[in-house]
Protein backbone atom coordinates (compact mmCIF):
# COMPACT_ATOMS: atom_id res chain seq x y z
CA UNK A 1 0.00 0.00 0.00
CA UNK A 2 1.25 3.42 -0.88
CA UNK A 3 1.76 6.20 1.66
CA UNK A 4 -0.31 9.30 1.09
CA UNK A 5 1.95 12.26 0.14
CA UNK A 6 0.16 14.20 2.85
CA UNK A 7 1.97 12.06 5.43
CA UNK A 8 5.33 13.10 3.99
CA UNK A 9 4.40 16.75 4.20
CA UNK A 10 3.07 16.22 7.68
CA UNK A 11 6.38 14.63 8.70
CA UNK A 12 8.27 17.63 7.35
CA UNK A 13 5.91 19.89 9.29
CA UNK A 14 6.40 18.08 12.59
CA UNK A 15 10.18 17.90 12.19
CA UNK A 16 10.29 21.61 11.34
CA UNK A 17 8.40 22.37 14.54
CA UNK A 18 11.13 20.56 16.46
CA UNK A 19 13.87 22.37 14.57
CA UNK A 20 12.07 25.65 15.31
CA UNK A 21 11.75 24.75 18.96
CA UNK A 22 15.47 24.20 19.45
CA UNK A 23 16.62 27.03 17.22
CA UNK A 24 14.37 29.58 18.88
CA UNK A 25 15.40 28.60 22.40
CA UNK A 26 18.97 29.39 21.42
CA UNK A 27 18.05 32.91 20.35
CA UNK A 28 19.47 35.40 22.82
CA UNK A 29 16.69 37.30 24.66
CA UNK A 30 18.12 40.66 23.65
CA UNK A 31 17.33 39.79 20.02
CA UNK A 32 13.71 38.84 20.60
CA UNK A 33 12.38 41.88 18.79
CA UNK A 34 14.45 41.22 15.64
CA UNK A 35 13.32 37.59 15.92
CA UNK A 36 9.71 38.69 15.68
CA UNK A 37 10.33 40.97 12.72
CA UNK A 38 12.34 38.37 10.83
CA UNK A 39 9.80 35.61 11.43
CA UNK A 40 7.29 38.08 10.11
CA UNK A 41 9.31 38.54 6.96
CA UNK A 42 9.87 34.85 6.32
CA UNK A 43 6.25 33.86 6.93
CA UNK A 44 5.47 36.11 3.98
CA UNK A 45 6.88 33.37 1.78
CA UNK A 46 3.14 32.84 1.42
CA UNK A 47 3.68 35.17 -1.56
CA UNK A 48 4.51 31.97 -3.44
CA UNK A 49 0.83 31.02 -3.34
CA UNK A 50 -0.16 34.55 -4.26
CA UNK A 51 2.06 34.53 -7.36
CA UNK A 52 0.63 31.21 -8.55
CA UNK A 53 -2.89 32.56 -8.07
CA UNK A 54 -2.11 35.81 -9.86
CA UNK A 55 -0.48 34.13 -12.85
CA UNK A 56 -3.33 31.67 -13.25
CA UNK A 57 -5.63 34.20 -14.90
CA UNK A 58 -6.37 33.40 -18.52
CA UNK A 59 -4.77 35.67 -21.10
CA UNK A 60 -8.11 37.20 -22.16
CA UNK A 61 -9.01 38.03 -18.62
CA UNK A 62 -6.04 38.74 -16.37
CA UNK A 63 -8.20 40.08 -13.59
CA UNK A 64 -10.66 37.38 -12.67
CA UNK A 65 -11.71 37.02 -9.07
CA UNK A 66 -9.10 34.48 -8.02
CA UNK A 67 -6.22 36.38 -9.61
CA UNK A 68 -7.39 39.69 -8.13
CA UNK A 69 -7.08 38.16 -4.68
CA UNK A 70 -3.69 36.84 -5.76
CA UNK A 71 -2.53 40.33 -6.75
CA UNK A 72 -3.80 41.80 -3.48
CA UNK A 73 -1.99 39.10 -1.52
CA UNK A 74 1.20 39.90 -3.46
CA UNK A 75 1.05 43.53 -2.35
CA UNK A 76 0.45 42.59 1.29
CA UNK A 77 3.17 39.96 1.36
CA UNK A 78 5.63 42.25 -0.45
CA UNK A 79 5.10 44.99 2.15
CA UNK A 80 5.96 42.41 4.76
CA UNK A 81 8.95 40.92 3.00
CA UNK A 82 10.69 44.21 2.27
CA UNK A 83 9.51 45.88 5.47
CA UNK A 84 10.34 42.89 7.64
CA UNK A 85 13.83 42.18 6.35
CA UNK A 86 14.83 45.85 6.13
CA UNK A 87 13.62 46.78 9.59
CA UNK A 88 15.38 43.70 10.99
CA UNK A 89 18.57 44.75 9.23
CA UNK A 90 18.18 48.27 10.60
CA UNK A 91 17.76 46.96 14.12
CA UNK A 92 20.64 44.52 13.91
CA UNK A 93 22.96 47.30 12.69
CA UNK A 94 22.40 49.02 16.02
CA UNK A 95 23.63 46.17 18.20
CA UNK A 96 27.23 47.04 18.89
CA UNK A 97 29.83 45.73 21.23
CA UNK A 98 31.72 47.88 23.67
CA UNK A 99 34.62 49.66 22.04
CA UNK A 100 37.84 48.47 23.65
CA UNK A 101 40.13 51.47 23.36
CA UNK A 102 38.41 54.63 24.38
CA UNK B 1 9.81 26.12 -16.90
CA UNK B 2 11.48 23.77 -14.44
CA UNK B 3 10.26 20.41 -13.26
CA UNK B 4 8.17 19.98 -10.12
CA UNK B 5 10.88 17.89 -8.50
CA UNK B 6 13.58 20.48 -9.09
CA UNK B 7 11.42 23.27 -7.75
CA UNK B 8 10.58 21.17 -4.67
CA UNK B 9 14.30 20.90 -3.97
CA UNK B 10 14.74 24.64 -4.32
CA UNK B 11 11.86 25.21 -1.91
CA UNK B 12 13.62 22.92 0.55
CA UNK B 13 16.80 24.99 0.15
CA UNK B 14 14.92 28.16 0.93
CA UNK B 15 13.34 26.48 3.96
CA UNK B 16 16.82 25.61 5.22
CA UNK B 17 18.02 29.17 4.64
CA UNK B 18 15.13 30.38 6.80
CA UNK B 19 16.22 28.03 9.58
CA UNK B 20 19.74 29.49 9.32
CA UNK B 21 18.25 32.99 9.48
CA UNK B 22 16.76 32.20 12.87
CA UNK B 23 19.87 30.36 13.97
CA UNK B 24 21.92 33.48 13.30
CA UNK B 25 19.99 35.33 15.96
CA UNK B 26 21.68 33.33 18.69
CA UNK B 27 24.20 36.13 18.95
CA UNK B 28 24.37 39.70 17.64
CA UNK B 29 27.57 38.97 15.69
CA UNK B 30 26.01 36.27 13.53
CA UNK B 31 22.60 37.89 13.31
CA UNK B 32 23.30 40.16 10.33
CA UNK B 33 24.56 37.24 8.31
CA UNK B 34 21.46 35.30 9.36
CA UNK B 35 19.25 38.04 8.01
CA UNK B 36 21.04 37.80 4.65
CA UNK B 37 20.34 34.06 4.59
CA UNK B 38 16.69 34.87 5.11
CA UNK B 39 16.68 37.34 2.23
CA UNK B 40 18.44 34.82 -0.02
CA UNK B 41 15.88 32.15 0.91
CA UNK B 42 13.08 34.51 -0.04
CA UNK B 43 14.67 35.40 -3.39
CA UNK B 44 15.08 31.70 -4.22
CA UNK B 45 11.47 30.91 -3.29
CA UNK B 46 10.06 33.73 -5.42
CA UNK B 47 12.31 33.06 -8.42
CA UNK B 48 11.53 29.35 -8.39
CA UNK B 49 7.81 30.08 -8.28
CA UNK B 50 8.07 32.23 -11.42
CA UNK B 51 10.09 29.54 -13.19
CA UNK B 52 7.70 26.77 -12.16
CA UNK B 53 4.63 28.54 -13.41
CA UNK B 54 6.66 29.40 -16.48
CA UNK B 55 3.81 31.24 -18.11
CA UNK B 56 5.25 34.65 -18.92
CA UNK B 57 2.11 36.37 -20.06
CA UNK B 58 0.97 39.92 -19.45
CA UNK B 59 0.06 38.88 -15.90
CA UNK B 60 3.76 38.59 -15.12
CA UNK B 61 4.21 42.31 -15.67
CA UNK B 62 1.39 43.04 -13.27
CA UNK B 63 2.86 40.66 -10.71
CA UNK B 64 6.10 42.64 -10.84
CA UNK B 65 4.29 45.94 -10.56
CA UNK B 66 2.33 44.82 -7.50
CA UNK B 67 5.47 43.30 -6.01
CA UNK B 68 7.33 46.57 -6.40
CA UNK B 69 4.45 48.66 -5.09
CA UNK B 70 4.23 46.51 -1.96
CA UNK B 71 8.01 46.41 -1.65
CA UNK B 72 8.29 50.20 -1.91
CA UNK B 73 5.65 50.68 0.78
CA UNK B 74 7.41 48.13 3.01
CA UNK B 75 10.83 49.68 2.51
CA UNK B 76 9.46 53.16 3.19
CA UNK B 77 7.90 52.00 6.46
CA UNK B 78 11.04 50.13 7.48
CA UNK B 79 13.24 53.22 7.11
CA UNK B 80 10.83 55.73 8.58
CA UNK B 81 9.52 53.88 11.62
CA UNK B 82 10.91 55.10 14.96
CA UNK B 83 12.26 52.29 17.14
CA UNK B 84 9.78 53.13 19.89
CA UNK B 85 6.98 52.15 17.50
CA UNK B 86 8.31 48.63 16.90
CA UNK B 87 5.49 46.86 18.79
CA UNK B 88 2.83 48.51 16.63
CA UNK B 89 4.82 47.80 13.50
CA UNK B 90 5.17 44.12 14.29
CA UNK B 91 1.45 43.87 15.10
CA UNK B 92 0.66 45.62 11.83
CA UNK B 93 2.91 43.27 9.85
CA UNK B 94 1.26 40.25 11.47
CA UNK B 95 -2.11 41.47 10.29
CA UNK B 96 -0.78 41.61 6.72
CA UNK B 97 0.47 38.01 6.83
CA UNK B 98 -2.92 36.94 8.14
CA UNK B 99 -4.82 38.79 5.44
CA UNK B 100 -2.49 37.50 2.72
CA UNK B 101 -3.20 33.95 3.93
CA UNK B 102 -6.95 34.61 3.70
CA UNK B 103 -6.57 36.01 0.17
CA UNK B 104 -4.50 33.07 -1.04
CA UNK B 105 -7.08 30.68 0.44
CA UNK B 106 -9.85 32.55 -1.39
CA UNK B 107 -7.91 32.36 -4.66
CA UNK B 108 -7.39 28.65 -4.18
CA UNK B 109 -11.07 28.17 -3.44
CA UNK B 110 -12.19 30.14 -6.50
CA UNK B 111 -9.65 28.67 -8.89
CA UNK B 112 -8.55 25.26 -7.59
CA UNK B 113 -7.28 24.15 -11.02
CA UNK B 114 -4.40 26.62 -10.79
CA UNK B 115 -3.18 24.86 -7.66
CA UNK B 116 -4.00 21.38 -8.85
CA UNK B 117 -6.61 20.85 -6.15
CA UNK B 118 -9.58 19.75 -8.22
CA UNK B 119 -12.36 21.83 -9.75
CA UNK B 120 -14.70 24.50 -8.41
CA UNK B 121 -17.45 22.69 -6.51
CA UNK B 122 -15.34 19.54 -6.45
CA UNK B 123 -12.23 20.36 -4.48
CA UNK B 124 -10.30 17.53 -2.86
CA UNK B 125 -11.48 17.02 0.71
CA UNK B 126 -8.03 17.27 2.32
CA UNK B 127 -7.25 20.47 0.40
CA UNK B 128 -10.55 21.97 1.41
CA UNK B 129 -9.88 21.29 5.09
CA UNK B 130 -6.34 22.66 4.82
CA UNK B 131 -7.37 25.84 3.07
CA UNK B 132 -10.25 26.38 5.52
CA UNK B 133 -7.91 26.10 8.47
CA UNK B 134 -5.39 28.40 6.78
CA UNK B 135 -8.10 30.95 6.02
CA UNK B 136 -9.65 30.78 9.50
CA UNK B 137 -6.35 31.15 11.34
CA UNK B 138 -5.30 33.87 8.88
CA UNK B 139 -8.51 35.80 9.49
CA UNK B 140 -8.11 35.53 13.27
CA UNK B 141 -4.51 36.72 12.96
CA UNK B 142 -5.61 39.65 10.84
CA UNK B 143 -8.41 41.04 12.99
CA UNK B 144 -6.62 40.18 16.24
CA UNK B 145 -3.49 42.01 15.10
CA UNK B 146 -5.51 45.02 14.04
CA UNK B 147 -6.96 45.29 17.54
CA UNK B 148 -3.49 44.80 19.07
CA UNK B 149 -2.16 47.49 16.72
CA UNK B 150 -4.92 49.95 17.71
CA UNK B 151 -4.28 49.30 21.40
CA UNK B 152 -0.51 49.69 21.10
CA UNK B 153 -0.87 52.82 18.99
CA UNK B 154 -3.18 54.28 21.63
CA UNK B 155 -6.02 54.75 19.14
CA UNK B 156 -7.99 52.30 21.23
CA UNK B 157 -7.86 52.30 25.02
CA UNK B 158 -5.40 49.77 26.42
CA UNK B 159 -7.77 48.74 29.19
CA UNK B 160 -9.58 45.43 28.78
CA UNK B 161 -13.07 45.40 27.32
CA UNK B 162 -15.20 42.75 28.96
CA UNK B 163 -18.87 41.89 28.97
CA UNK B 164 -20.89 39.22 30.76
CA UNK B 165 -20.86 35.82 29.14
CA UNK B 166 -17.86 36.75 27.02
CA UNK B 167 -16.13 33.40 27.27
CA UNK B 168 -19.31 31.47 26.46
CA UNK B 169 -19.91 33.64 23.39
CA UNK B 170 -16.31 33.16 22.24
CA UNK B 171 -16.56 29.43 22.77
CA UNK B 172 -19.79 29.17 20.78
CA UNK B 173 -18.36 31.22 17.93
CA UNK B 174 -15.22 29.10 18.00
CA UNK B 175 -17.27 25.92 17.71
CA UNK B 176 -19.34 27.40 14.92
CA UNK B 177 -16.17 27.78 12.81
CA UNK B 178 -15.66 24.03 12.97
CA UNK B 179 -19.33 23.38 12.22
CA UNK B 180 -19.10 25.64 9.16
CA UNK B 181 -15.94 23.89 7.95
CA UNK B 182 -17.78 20.59 8.30
CA UNK B 183 -20.73 21.82 6.22
CA UNK B 184 -18.36 23.40 3.71
CA UNK B 185 -16.64 20.06 3.21
CA UNK B 186 -19.86 18.12 2.84
CA UNK B 187 -21.61 20.59 0.53
CA UNK B 188 -18.70 22.49 -1.19
CA UNK B 189 -21.03 25.47 -0.99
CA UNK B 190 -19.44 28.88 -1.32
CA UNK B 191 -21.68 30.54 1.27
CA UNK B 192 -20.25 28.37 4.05
CA UNK B 193 -16.73 29.38 2.99
CA UNK B 194 -17.50 33.09 3.20
CA UNK B 195 -19.38 32.85 6.49
CA UNK B 196 -16.56 30.84 7.99
CA UNK B 197 -14.10 33.61 7.08
CA UNK B 198 -16.44 36.34 8.37
CA UNK B 199 -16.87 34.57 11.70
CA UNK B 200 -13.11 34.07 12.00
CA UNK B 201 -12.61 37.83 11.59
CA UNK B 202 -15.14 38.38 14.37
CA UNK B 203 -13.54 35.94 16.79
CA UNK B 204 -10.14 37.57 16.24
CA UNK B 205 -11.57 40.86 17.47
CA UNK B 206 -13.37 39.26 20.40
CA UNK B 207 -10.27 37.36 21.50
CA UNK B 208 -8.05 40.42 21.78
CA UNK B 209 -10.36 43.13 23.17
CA UNK B 210 -10.42 41.73 26.74
CA UNK B 211 -6.62 41.73 26.97
CA UNK B 212 -5.00 44.75 28.61
CA UNK B 213 -2.08 46.89 27.46
CA UNK B 214 0.76 45.35 29.46
CA UNK B 215 -0.22 41.84 28.42
CA UNK B 216 0.62 42.88 24.88
CA UNK B 217 4.00 41.08 24.87
CA UNK B 218 2.07 37.82 25.16
CA UNK B 219 -0.52 38.86 22.58
CA UNK B 220 2.04 39.91 20.00
CA UNK B 221 3.96 36.66 20.45
CA UNK B 222 0.75 34.68 20.19
CA UNK B 223 -0.29 36.43 17.00
CA UNK B 224 3.21 35.82 15.68
CA UNK B 225 2.60 32.15 16.30
CA UNK B 226 -0.83 32.25 14.64
CA UNK B 227 0.57 33.87 11.52
CA UNK B 228 2.96 30.92 11.29
CA UNK B 229 0.21 28.31 11.63
CA UNK B 230 -1.83 30.14 8.99
CA UNK B 231 1.13 30.01 6.61
CA UNK B 232 1.61 26.31 7.34
CA UNK B 233 -2.07 25.61 6.63
CA UNK B 234 -1.75 27.31 3.24
CA UNK B 235 1.54 25.44 2.73
CA UNK B 236 -0.31 22.13 3.01
CA UNK B 237 -2.90 23.30 0.51
CA UNK B 238 -0.23 24.34 -1.99
CA UNK B 239 1.90 21.30 -1.20
CA UNK B 240 4.83 23.66 -0.76
CA UNK B 241 7.70 22.62 1.52
CA UNK B 242 9.15 26.10 1.96
CA UNK B 243 5.82 27.33 3.25
CA UNK B 244 5.30 24.31 5.53
CA UNK B 245 8.78 24.60 7.06
CA UNK B 246 8.47 28.36 7.53
CA UNK B 247 5.01 28.06 9.02
CA UNK B 248 6.24 25.51 11.54
CA UNK B 249 9.29 27.63 12.43
CA UNK B 250 7.30 30.81 12.92
CA UNK B 251 4.54 28.97 14.74
CA UNK B 252 6.87 27.43 17.28
CA UNK B 253 8.90 30.64 17.60
CA UNK B 254 5.80 32.62 18.55
CA UNK B 255 4.68 29.91 20.94
CA UNK B 256 8.03 29.91 22.74
CA UNK B 257 8.03 33.70 23.02
CA UNK B 258 4.51 33.62 24.50
CA UNK B 259 5.70 31.05 27.00
CA UNK B 260 8.73 33.16 27.99
CA UNK B 261 6.53 36.24 28.38
CA UNK B 262 3.97 34.40 30.52
CA UNK B 263 6.72 33.07 32.71
CA UNK B 264 8.12 36.60 33.10
CA UNK B 265 4.77 37.60 34.55
CA UNK B 266 4.16 34.34 36.42
CA UNK B 267 0.78 34.03 34.75
CA UNK B 268 -0.65 31.12 32.90
CA UNK B 269 -1.19 31.47 29.19
CA UNK B 270 -4.90 30.90 29.65
CA UNK B 271 -5.34 33.61 32.23
CA UNK B 272 -3.72 36.07 29.81
CA UNK B 273 -5.89 34.93 26.92
CA UNK B 274 -9.08 35.00 28.97
CA UNK B 275 -8.10 38.57 29.76
CA UNK B 276 -9.69 41.16 31.99
CA UNK B 277 -6.46 41.65 33.99
CA UNK B 278 -5.28 45.12 34.93
CA UNK B 279 -8.52 47.05 34.91
CA UNK B 280 -9.35 49.56 37.62
CA UNK B 281 -8.36 47.33 40.49
CA UNK B 282 -6.40 50.06 42.26
CA UNK B 283 -9.30 51.27 44.40
CA UNK B 284 -8.44 49.21 47.45
CA UNK B 285 -4.98 50.73 47.63
CA UNK B 286 -6.15 54.32 47.80
CA UNK B 287 -6.49 54.48 51.57
CA UNK B 288 -2.98 53.40 52.36
CA UNK B 289 -1.36 55.86 50.06
CA UNK B 290 -1.62 59.14 51.91
CA UNK B 291 -0.53 57.61 55.19
CA UNK B 292 2.91 56.51 54.17
CA UNK B 293 5.70 59.04 53.82
CA UNK B 294 7.44 59.30 50.48
CA UNK B 295 10.83 60.82 50.01
CA UNK B 296 11.03 62.82 46.85
CA UNK B 297 13.92 64.69 45.36
CA UNK B 298 14.97 66.78 42.40
CA UNK B 299 17.58 66.42 39.70
CA UNK B 300 20.25 67.98 41.90
CA UNK B 301 19.79 65.41 44.66
CA UNK B 302 19.81 62.61 42.14
CA UNK B 303 22.96 63.90 40.49
CA UNK B 304 24.64 64.10 43.87
CA UNK B 305 23.76 60.51 44.68
CA UNK B 306 24.87 59.24 41.30
CA UNK B 307 28.13 61.16 41.33
CA UNK B 308 29.11 59.68 44.66
CA UNK B 309 28.25 56.13 43.73
CA UNK B 310 30.81 53.67 42.47
CA UNK B 311 28.35 51.38 40.74
CA UNK B 312 24.96 52.02 39.18
CA UNK B 313 22.38 49.71 37.64
CA UNK B 314 19.81 51.17 35.28
CA UNK B 315 16.37 49.54 35.16
CA UNK B 316 14.45 50.71 32.08
CA UNK B 317 10.77 50.08 31.45
CA UNK B 318 7.91 51.05 29.20
CA UNK B 319 7.94 54.62 30.57
CA UNK B 320 11.36 55.13 29.00
CA UNK B 321 9.95 54.16 25.63
CA UNK B 322 6.98 56.48 26.02
CA UNK B 323 9.17 59.42 27.01
CA UNK B 324 11.78 58.54 24.32
CA UNK B 325 14.35 58.92 27.09
CA UNK B 326 16.88 56.35 25.83
CA UNK B 327 19.25 58.90 24.25
CA UNK B 328 19.21 61.18 27.27
CA UNK B 329 19.81 58.13 29.43
CA UNK B 330 22.82 57.13 27.38
CA UNK B 331 24.19 60.65 27.76
CA UNK B 332 23.80 60.42 31.50
CA UNK B 333 25.57 57.08 31.56
CA UNK B 334 28.45 58.48 29.47
CA UNK B 335 28.90 61.26 31.99
CA UNK B 336 28.88 58.78 34.84
CA UNK B 337 31.43 56.59 33.12
CA UNK B 338 33.75 59.54 32.71
CA UNK B 339 33.69 59.74 36.50
CA UNK B 340 34.78 56.10 36.70
CA UNK B 341 31.41 54.82 37.81
CA UNK B 342 30.51 51.30 36.77
CA UNK B 343 27.17 51.24 34.96
CA UNK B 344 25.14 48.30 33.73
CA UNK B 345 21.56 47.83 32.59
CA UNK B 346 19.02 45.31 33.90
CA UNK B 347 16.23 44.28 31.57
CA UNK B 348 13.22 42.35 32.79
CA UNK B 349 11.72 39.91 30.25
CA UNK B 350 8.38 41.73 30.15
CA UNK B 351 9.67 45.30 30.33
CA UNK B 352 8.02 47.21 27.52
CA UNK B 353 5.32 46.11 25.14
CA UNK B 354 7.02 43.31 23.22
CA UNK B 355 9.78 40.75 23.77
CA UNK B 356 13.17 42.45 23.64
CA UNK B 357 11.64 45.94 23.38
CA UNK B 358 14.08 47.56 25.84
CA UNK B 359 17.12 45.93 24.23
CA UNK B 360 16.29 47.46 20.87
CA UNK B 361 15.78 50.92 22.34
CA UNK B 362 19.07 50.76 24.22
CA UNK B 363 20.83 49.52 21.10
CA UNK B 364 19.35 52.44 19.21
CA UNK B 365 20.87 54.81 21.74
CA UNK B 366 24.25 53.15 21.10
CA UNK B 367 24.39 51.25 24.35
CA UNK B 368 26.76 48.31 23.78
CA UNK B 369 24.82 45.07 24.14
CA UNK B 370 27.36 43.56 26.50
CA UNK B 371 26.39 46.13 29.14
CA UNK B 372 22.78 45.01 29.08
CA UNK B 373 21.87 42.05 31.28
CA UNK B 374 18.90 39.76 31.68
CA UNK B 375 17.10 39.34 34.97
CA UNK B 376 18.82 36.13 36.06
CA UNK B 377 22.28 37.36 35.19
CA UNK B 378 22.18 40.58 37.14
CA UNK B 379 19.76 40.04 40.00
CA UNK B 380 22.47 39.09 42.49
CA UNK B 381 24.44 42.25 41.74
CA UNK B 382 21.89 44.64 43.19
CA UNK B 383 23.06 43.88 46.73
CA UNK B 384 26.58 45.11 45.87
CA UNK B 385 25.44 48.17 43.98
CA UNK B 386 25.21 51.72 45.25
CA UNK B 387 22.40 53.15 43.16
CA UNK B 388 19.58 51.60 41.15
CA UNK B 389 18.15 54.02 38.63
CA UNK B 390 14.62 52.91 37.76
CA UNK B 391 13.37 54.72 34.71
CA UNK B 392 9.85 53.98 33.52
CA UNK B 393 9.63 50.52 35.06
CA UNK B 394 7.29 49.76 37.94
CA UNK B 395 5.66 46.38 38.54
CA UNK B 396 8.85 44.52 37.61
CA UNK B 397 10.61 46.07 40.62
CA UNK B 398 7.84 45.63 43.18
CA UNK B 399 9.10 43.66 46.22
CA UNK B 400 5.48 42.73 46.99
CA UNK B 401 5.78 40.01 44.37
CA UNK B 402 8.16 38.23 46.75
CA UNK B 403 6.48 38.92 50.07
CA UNK B 404 2.70 39.18 49.79
CA UNK B 405 0.86 36.04 48.68
CA UNK B 406 -2.34 38.10 48.45
CA UNK B 407 -0.95 40.34 45.75
CA UNK B 408 -2.02 39.69 42.16
CA UNK B 409 1.61 39.82 41.07
CA UNK B 410 2.85 37.43 43.77
CA UNK B 411 5.36 34.97 42.38
CA UNK B 412 6.33 37.10 39.41
CA UNK B 413 10.10 37.23 39.04
CA UNK B 414 11.19 40.78 39.92
CA UNK B 415 14.42 42.71 39.93
CA UNK B 416 15.77 43.02 43.47
CA UNK B 417 16.15 46.76 43.19
CA UNK B 418 15.47 47.36 46.88
CA UNK B 419 18.72 45.64 47.82
CA UNK B 420 20.75 48.54 46.45
CA UNK B 421 22.02 51.13 48.90
CA UNK B 422 19.72 53.68 47.34
CA UNK B 423 17.06 53.63 44.67
CA UNK B 424 16.23 56.50 42.34
CA UNK B 425 12.79 56.06 40.89
CA UNK B 426 11.85 58.27 37.94
CA UNK B 427 8.10 58.38 37.59
CA UNK B 428 5.40 60.90 36.86
CA UNK B 429 3.29 60.18 39.95
CA UNK B 430 2.69 57.65 42.67
CA UNK B 431 -0.02 55.90 40.69
CA UNK B 432 0.18 52.12 40.63
CA UNK B 433 1.53 50.32 37.61
CA UNK B 434 -0.36 48.28 35.10
CA UNK B 435 -1.17 45.47 37.48
CA UNK B 436 -3.02 47.96 39.68
CA UNK B 437 -0.75 47.16 42.60
CA UNK B 438 0.81 49.83 44.74
CA UNK B 439 4.59 49.60 44.63
CA UNK B 440 5.99 49.14 48.11
CA UNK B 441 9.32 50.40 46.87
CA UNK B 442 8.02 54.00 46.80
CA UNK B 443 7.82 54.12 50.58
CA UNK B 444 11.15 52.56 51.43
CA UNK B 445 13.76 54.42 53.43
CA UNK B 446 16.34 54.15 50.68
CA UNK B 447 14.10 55.20 47.82
CA UNK B 448 14.06 58.67 46.39
CA UNK B 449 11.22 59.45 44.01
CA UNK B 450 11.95 61.78 41.12
CA UNK B 451 8.60 63.03 39.92
CA UNK B 452 9.01 64.14 36.33
CA UNK B 453 8.96 63.13 32.72
CA UNK B 454 11.68 60.52 32.28
CA UNK B 455 13.46 62.36 29.49
CA UNK B 456 13.37 65.77 31.12
CA UNK B 457 14.55 64.42 34.46
CA UNK B 458 17.45 62.55 32.88
CA UNK B 459 18.53 65.65 30.97
CA UNK B 460 18.39 67.72 34.15
CA UNK B 461 20.49 65.17 35.98
CA UNK B 462 23.13 65.35 33.26
CA UNK B 463 23.32 69.12 33.70
CA UNK B 464 23.81 68.71 37.42
CA UNK B 465 26.51 66.08 37.44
Amino acid sequence: MEIDPFIFRFSIFILAIFVGYYVVWSVTPSLHTPLMSVTNAISSVIIVGAIIAALAGSSENIFEISSIFGFLAIVLAAVNIFGGFLVTQRMLQMYKKKKKNK
Amino acid sequence: MISANLSAIFYLVSGILFILALRGLSSPETSRQGNLFGILGMIIAITVTFLTVGNFSTSTIYVFIFLLVGGAIGAFIAFKIPMTAMPELVAGFHSLVGLAAVFVAISAFKNPEAFNLGFPGDIKLASLIEMSIGAAVGAITFSGSIIAFLKLRGIMSGSPITFPGQHIVNLLIGISIFVLIYFLCSSQSESFFWSMIAISFLIGVLLIIPIGGADMPVVISMLNSYSGWAAAGIGFTLENTALIITGALVGSSGAILSYIMCKGMNRSFFSVILGGFGGDASVSNDKKKDQKPVKSGNAEDAAFLLKNASSVIIVPGYGMAVAQAQHALREMVDTLKKNDIKVSYAVHPVAGRMPGHMNVLLAEANVPYDEVFELDDINNDFANTDVAFVIGANDVTNPVAKTDPQSPIFGMPVLDVEKCKSVLFVKRSLSPGYAGVDNELFYRENTMMLFADAKKMTEDIVKNI
